[in-house]
């Protein structure tokens, strides 16, 4: 299925400043029915990162973690069991679960002698229950089940859609006979960055000759495409390609149709 | 000189006894005793000949309107000066191509200022510099006691003959330096040269600082003056201006100067004989009048001088007594195309009474002169011109002067040109090819460390990234390389802190820079006839025509002349500028260990030497195979070769050589301690024995062409020069027979240590060596009777890869032909040829023993191809048995080492034992069965060599030949793979061993080996279960639900969370999309989910259909899941908090789930009592404490059930659920 770019933008427009929770999600559904959820999550999560990164700093600055975790313990203090985390990062338009990692961060800094390593950090997001504070557990793990963009549970999700393609990928190589290298066999032989297949006899498709492949489960718009452009296809090209008419074929699932990135 | 000359002319003696004469120094018995009386007296002169001679000539075509850029000489200049002509200002002042060479002594005190180039220079004020006792002083030890100054003159180039001083002050600083060798902080001009002005194009400058160098524009500034010093505008739009160094144009003020000088000099001289072009002659410009004059054989003034001087001149080719037998080529050629002559007085054309067999009239008088000598000589080059390439013998024979002056000549190139097959093509445009990744040295094994592999996979990013941007850029104008590139190079050669890294990356460069720069054009593309696959779409004819097109595009305009520079054309420049810029001590040393290794490597490769078969159809196809690989070979050599010479004296390279004796004579004495970057002498010694030259010569010159200024007069590099001048002279082209060296070898070897002896670092008394080290050439071949030197390994298009400026034959020739430069631009573009594809490496060759002894005798009397097929089966064999040795008793091994490895971790728990007394213990006991490899070896190599020799070698192959062919074959594969399993097999047993163990330790245990087993699904499965990432994604909708906040209208219904574990259910069956971490997620979103199902306020579920939830869980998490499942979160406090908050609260379904747990032995009951302790202990409000304690004793109380479901369900559940709902 091909998106163009003015229902990209379309979709888009509607995402501007707005949370990243279910009910959003559901929003949106209904606004493009046409639109499959995942091709739907891939452009809210693409597009809410994009905001992240441009207004992450802000909500680092020392003050501003301070007056959150003041926010938080008044909130609490008040009723522990209304969703006071969550509601401050809607408020502040942050992502729950960075929000959640925010104040964690602050609390244990406050209650633990040493400083937490980001190792422990991570392990208390992805099981809550770890949390000394029973209160701030329950705060942490309602941030993280809502927050349809960060957390673990969303990166698992796209984790898994991106080993599934791979899968479908290999599958349809499978299917066409085409013999190919997956990454563990090149890993095997001492690659250091590998794409997902390189195929042993290289194939033309609509006039350009094909070496390897590249898996991306994620919607291609020209900012993220550049910047995997940049850090790995370059490292395929310095290592595996011959030649310099080479095009490579990326698979982009949710658009369902194949992607040419041309090497000039 | 003139001497011999005029009695060469008067024919007192023959010329080839005054070639003999020349040649050699003792006398001959041929000679004739009147001739030797009469050359005995001249004995002295004797090597002082030949510059004369060419000097003369030079000076005698001084006005002569030439084609194409001028002809550089470099010569000593002769010392004698002519008879009854003592230097005096009149003759000197003809022309200033005479000044080409001249003479050194010279008995005016006007003259003793410029005498001579060399002399002249040193002479002059300031420090001596007699280098090594060669000055003017330098008699003693240079000439052997001829009595001959070594103050041979430095170079024809700017100097004047004896003429005024007063000029020679005014002599201007030539800017128009080679740009390889800047001449950084050059000293102002002293009053030692002495130029002839008149028609000079780029007055030379002659410094006294300058005497141990040669003038830096001697290949680029024209010694033929052909236009007037007053035009010089005319430099910029004449055809070769391209060829002149930018400078040039700056020095219009020097011109003026020069000028008015000259002016003053002529209303000085009483008795100015010279020509005065520029002040009076209608000299017509090149632009302005380009037609030439037509030559007429009739009008040629004296035929019988001109045959003698063309014959002695001729012989002098022959013998190799010239420097550069193509530059002369060239000269002769200009000759030949002469547009039109500078008009001379009518004194100096009227002969005098017994002129014509005299010096004392000019040699040149016409234009028709001068034709009729250019083609005398050619008649006589015949062999070296008809191996020229098709285009330049098509030029010369469609040449009407030629065909006027001697259709015979004319005849006989036509046959040569008609049955010429040097078709010599332009290559491909260069492209861009990344080294591959290779497995074998680029893996992480090979690096120290992980820090170190991970850098160089940067470094590797980093540098084809600034190559990319190099190609991108680097042809824009106002781009710079340092600017551009420097400061990341820099960068990234910091962090090459290890050894090891160095040597990686230089691996890669070494790589890189082979696969793109082979060719001069630093064209590494495809050979012509593999044209990309764009080109391939358009039609043959419509592709050649583009060929043609593009050739013409990308052909560079020239390359400089005759005799250009030193370069690094193309993509060479990127690698040249990437040394510069990354300025690393450490990286260069590892690219000089480098090079020296590949350079030895590829010198001593056992090229295929068959012997001339006389199967012809075969053989010719042999041999294009072989003069292939030679050629790639050979240009890779030259490649290294280069770059070792510039690597290797950059650190003493310098504009200059030094400026003072003393100073000279402490560096030579420093630098003779230092060994040199590769021992080229004894490579040299070796190439020549084994009759070699032809593969050593060519890249040794490439090397020592970098070499600095000090480096010809180390002792260990003059022995090396002193070589290649004697094997220069043996190299006599009209020999021919057994044992000489092909043609066209010896015409590669001429054209490449002419240029060499034209470099500026090169000393031109160098080729006017000593006669007495001459005689001792004697070189000991014995060794190997069929070196590659009589084979004919180099042909045309080699040839003019090698000494692309042989091509400038064929562009002057090309320009006569277009006439004006407006209608083909000039010069026709230089032709640029290309190699062929990389090296294949060869299989060495041993030679021990009897049987060694017989297989070599056996291919002796087989075609060529017979051996080579037998050695690359033997090869690949060897190859493929090793690697078939690894993927079957290896990989074996390794897999015993795994399931020892799992024994022993269940034996010792998971902790194990130390990772590496693990690795020692299973290497201990799986290295010995290594010794099977040799075995399996031998028989695969026994079982695939014959087969595939049998289908390469052709079918008629007499049996006996094929079963002899097929015994060694197999002999030398198992040789082969033998040699390298018995010297490797252990450590290839223990590296593998290691990879595997660490990969398992690293995997923590038996885990993933279970997972492999039971990993995948049926095959009748069709994998229609829904995907892993859809199921997280709805099992996560249903936890935020439950976690709130929600609208009103959000819910979940039992029907839902049914389906929604049914198909759980199907996916964990079908796990095709199930990846570990996606697996892991769902067995924690799973006990989350059934926690949830425990507190009735979470959800609008009955009993019933909570419990049947529960089941569904249950069986799943036994069942399906194969990772370990974290039950434990059941009673994790946040969980059972749930609970907390709900009225009245229900613990049936926890103690209804705990059981469950219990009797599908999910959990042990230890392990839920320990939680259900560490519960406790957690704080809860007072009621929820009490009931905490009553459900722990309630699990407690019914430990072993024998029938667990229905005591579970029905006795225990309604009980305690009233209970606690009571209490």
């Amino acid at each position: 299925m091909i998106l163009t770019k003015a229902q990209y933008d379309e979709i888009a427009q509607c995402l501007v400043s707005v949370p990243p929770t279910r009910q959003s999600l559901r929003k949106l559904k209904q606004r493009f029915p046409s639109q499959s959820q995942a091709t739907l999550l891939s452009i809210f999560s693409q597009e809410y990162q994009k905001h992240i990164k441009r207004t992450h700093a802000k909500h680092h600055t020392s003050e501003a973690i301070e007056s959150y975790y003041q926010r938080y313990l008044n909130g609490v203090g008040k009723n522990g069991a209304a969703p006071v985390l969550l509601e401050l990062a809607n408020e502040v338009d942050y992502a729950p679960s960075l929000m959640a990692r925010i104040i964690l961060e602050r609390f244990l800094q406050e209650h633990e002698e040493t400083p937490p390593s980001k190792s422990v950090i991570n392990s208390m997001l992805r099981d809550p229950s770890q949390i000394p504070d029973g209160v701030l557990a329950n705060q942490v793990y309602q941030c993280v089940v809502n927050d349809c963009c960060y957390g673990p549970l969303v990166d698992c999700i796209k984790h898994a859609i991106g080993h599934e393609h791979e899968v479908l990928l290999r599958d349809l190589l499978l299917e066409k006979n085409l013999s190919f290298l997956d990454e563990d066999q090149l890993r095997a032989k001492g690659y250091d960055k590998t794409p997902d297949f390189i195929l042993q006899v290289p194939v033309a498709v609509e006039g350009h000759i094909i070496h390897w492949i590249e898996s991306k489960a994620s919607f291609g718009d020209e900012c993220s495409h550049h910047a995997y452009l940049h850090d790995q296809f370059w490292s395929y090209w310095n290592r595996i390609t011959f030649c310099i008419h080479y095009l490579c074929l990326l698979w982009n699932t949710l658009l369902g149709t194949p992607v040419w990135v041309t090497d000039r | 000189m003139a001497a011999v000359l005029e009695s060469l002319l008067r024919e007192e003696v023959s010329v080839a006894a005054a070639v003999r004469w020349i040649a050699r120094s003792a006398q001959s018995s041929e000679d004739d005793p009147g001739e030797a009386a009469a050359l005995s007296p001249l004995r002295p002169l004797r090597k002082e000949f030949v510059p004369f001679l060419l000097n003369f000539l030079r000076e005698q075509s001084s006005r002569v309107l030439p084609q194409g850029p001028p002809t550089p000489a470099k010569a000593p200049g002769s010392s004698a000066a002519l008879p009854g002509r003592p230097g005096g200002p009149p003759r000197g002042s003809r022309g200033a191509r005479s000044q080409l060479f001249p003479p050194t002594q010279l008995p005016s005190p006007a003259a003793e200022v410029p005498s001579a180039r060399r002399g002249g220079r040193r002479r002059g004020p300031g420090p001596a510099r007699e280098r090594g006792g060669r000055g003017p002083a330098g008699l003693e030890e240079g000439a052997g006691g001829e009595g001959l100054p070594w103050a041979a003159s430095r170079r024809p180039r700017g100097s004047g003959s004896p003429g005024s001083p007063s000029l020679a002050r005014s002599d201007p600083p030539n800017l128009s330096n080679l740009e390889e060798f800047p001449p950084v902080g050059s000293v102002p001009l002293g009053p030692a040269g002495r130029t002839k002005p008149s028609r000079r194009i780029n007055p030379t400058p002659v410094s006294e600082e300058r005497s141990l160098s040669k003038p830096k524009t001697c290949f680029t500034s024209p010694p033929i003056n052909c236009v007037p010093s007053s035009q010089p505008s005319v430099l910029d739009t004449s055809p070769w201006g391209h060829g002149l160094p930018p400078g040039c144009r700056s020095l219009q003020e020097e011109r003026e100067m020069l000028r008015k000088e000259r002016s003053k000099q002529l209303q000085q001289s009483p008795t100015p004989a010279c020509p005065t072009p520029e002040s009076g002659s209608p000299l017509p410009s090149r632009i302005g009048n380009l037609t030439a004059e037509p030559a007429d054989p009739a009008g040629v003034s004296s035929h019988r001088r001109l045959e003698l001087v063309a014959l002695i001149y001729s012989s002098c080719l022959a013998e190799n007594l010239v420097p550069n037998l193509f530059l002369e080529l060239f000269f002769i050629l200009q000759l030949l195309t002469a547009r039109r002559m500078v008009a001379v007085k009518d004194s100096d054309l009227e002969p005098s009474p017994g002129a014509l067999d005299s010096l004392e009239s000019p040699l040149f008088q016409s234009v028709h002169d001068c034709v009729f000598f250019a083609v005398q000589v050619l008649e006589h080059q015949f062999q070296v011109l008809s191996c020229l390439d098709k285009g330049t013998l098509k030029l010369l024979a469609e040449n009407e002067r030629l065909l006027c002056f001697s259709p015979a000549l004319q005849g006989r190139l036509q046959a040569a040109y008609e049955s010429s097959v040097a078709k010599v093509s332009l290559a491909m445009p260069p492209s861009a090819q990344a080294v591959s990744f290779q497995p074998e040295t680029d893996n992480r094994a090979n690096f120290s460390s992980d820090r170190a592999f991970h850098t160089f996979k940067k470094q590797r990013d980093v540098f084809y990234e600034v190559l990319r941007e190099w190609e991108d850029h680097h042809e824009q104008p106002g781009w710079d390389f340092e600017k551009g590139l420097g400061s990341r190079i820099r960068a990234m050669m910091g962090q090459l802190s290890a050894a090891c890294s160095h040597s990686h990356f230089v691996r890669l460069f070494q790589k890189q820079l082979l696969q793109m720069c082979q060719s001069p054009g630093g064209a590494g593309g495809p050979v012509l006839g593999e044209a990309p696959d764009v080109l391939s779409m358009l039609g043959a004819d419509k592709l050649g025509r583009l060929r043609r097109l593009q050739e013409r595009l990308v052909a560079p305009q020239s390359s400089g002349g005759p005799c250009p520079p030193p370069t690094f054309p193309g993509c060479q420049g990127f690698f040249r500028d990437f040394i510069l810029s990354a300025s690393s001590f450490q990286f260069n040393q590892h690219l000089m260990d480098s090079l020296s290794l590949k350079i030895r490597e590829l010198n001593g490769l056992a090229l295929p030497q068959p012997e001339p078969s006389d199967e012809d159809g075969e053989s010719d196809v042999d041999w294009q195979g072989e003069r292939r690989q030679f050629a790639v070979v050979l240009l890779s050599l030259r490649l290294l070769a280069k770059f070792l010479g510039f690597v290797a004296f950059l650190p003493y390279r310098g504009p200059e050589p030094p400026p003072t004796r003393e100073l000279q004579d402490s560096i030579l004495a420093l630098r003779s301690q230092v060994p040199p970057a590769l021992d080229v002498l004894a490579l040299l010694q070796q190439g020549l024995r084994a009759r070699r030259a032809v593969l050593t010569v060519p890249w040794l010159v490439e090397f020592l062409s970098l070499a600095d200024h000090i480096v010809p007069m180390l002792d260990y590099y003059r022995s090396v020069f002193t070589l290649l001048l004697h094997l220069h002279r043996s190299l006599v082209l009209s020999k021919e027979g057994e044992g000489e060296m092909c043609f066209l070898n010896k015409l590669l070897l001429l054209a490449v240590l002419g240029w060499l002896f034209q470099i500026p670092t090169v000393p031109e008394d160098l080729f006017f060596l000593e006669e007495g080290q001459l005689e001792a050439f004697e070189v000991d071949t014995v060794a190997s009777e069929h070196g590659l030197d009589g084979m004919p390994v180099v042909d045309q298009h080699l040839l003019y890869t090698c000494c692309p400026y042989i091509g400038e034959l064929r562009k002057l020739l090309a320009s006569w032909v277009s006439g004006s430069s407006a209608r083909s631009g000039g010069f026709v573009r230089k032709i640029t040829p290309t190699t062929t594809t990389s090296l294949g490496a060869q299989p060495p060759r041993t030679t021990q023993g009897l049987q060694a002894q017989l297989a070599q005798a056996f291919f002796h009397n087989q075609p060529p191809s017979l051996r080579r097929t037998v050695e690359f089966v033997a090869e690949r064999i060897g190859s493929n048995c090793v690697k078939h040795i690894k993927a079957t008793l290896v990989a074996d091994l390794v897999r015993q080492a795994e399931s020892l490895l799992q024994e022993q971790l269940v034996m010792q728990g998971q902790e194990g034992g130390d990772p590496a007394q693990l690795l020692e213990s299973l290497c201990s006991q799986l290295c010995p069965h290594g010794a099977q490899a040799l075995t399996q070896g031998r028989e695969f190599c026994q079982k695939k060599s014959p087969g595939a020799v049998r289908a390469l070698l052709p079918e008629e192959t007499p049996a006996a030949v094929l079963s002899s062919a097929e015994h060694i074959a197999v002999g030398l594969a198992t040789e082969k793979a033998c040699a390298w399993l018995s010297a490797n097999i252990t450590a290839l047993i223990r590296r593998e061993v290691k990879a595997a163990v660490s990969r398992l330790l690293r995997a923590q245990g038996p885990e993933p080996a279970a997972r492999g087993e039971r990993r995948g699904c049926s095959r009748a499965c069709e994998h229609h279960a829904p995907l892993p990432s859809h199921l997280i994604s709805e099992i996560k909708d249903v936890l935020s639900l439950a976690a709130g906040p929600r609208d009103p209208e959000e819910g979940v219904s039992p029907e839902h969370l049914e389906q929604l574990l049914g198909q759980l259910g199907q996916m964990l069956q079908c796990r095709q999309f199930l990846c570990p971490p996606a697996e892991q997620h769902l067995a924690k979103c799973s006990v989350e989910l059934a926690s949830l199902l425990g507190p009735p306020a979470q959800h609008q579920l009955d009993r019933g259909q909570a419990r049947r939830l529960l089941h569904m869980l249950l069986s799943l998490w036994k069942d399906n899941f194969q990772v370990p499942v974290p039950l434990q979160l059941l009673l994790s406090p946040r969980n059972v908090g749930l609970l907390a908050d709900t009225r009245p609260r229900e613990w049936d379904l926890l103690l209804f789930l705990l059981r469950e747990l219990v009797e599908k032995g999910l959990m042990g009951q230890t392990e839920i009592e320990a939680c259900l302790g560490s519960l406790r202990e957690a704080q809860w409000p007072g009621d929820f404490s009490e009931e905490l304690a009553t459900l722990f004793n309630l699990f407690l109380a019914e430990p072993h059930v024998p029938e667990p479901q229905l005591r579970a369900c029905e006795l225990v559940q309604p009980n305690r659920g009233t209970v606690l709902a009571q209490s």
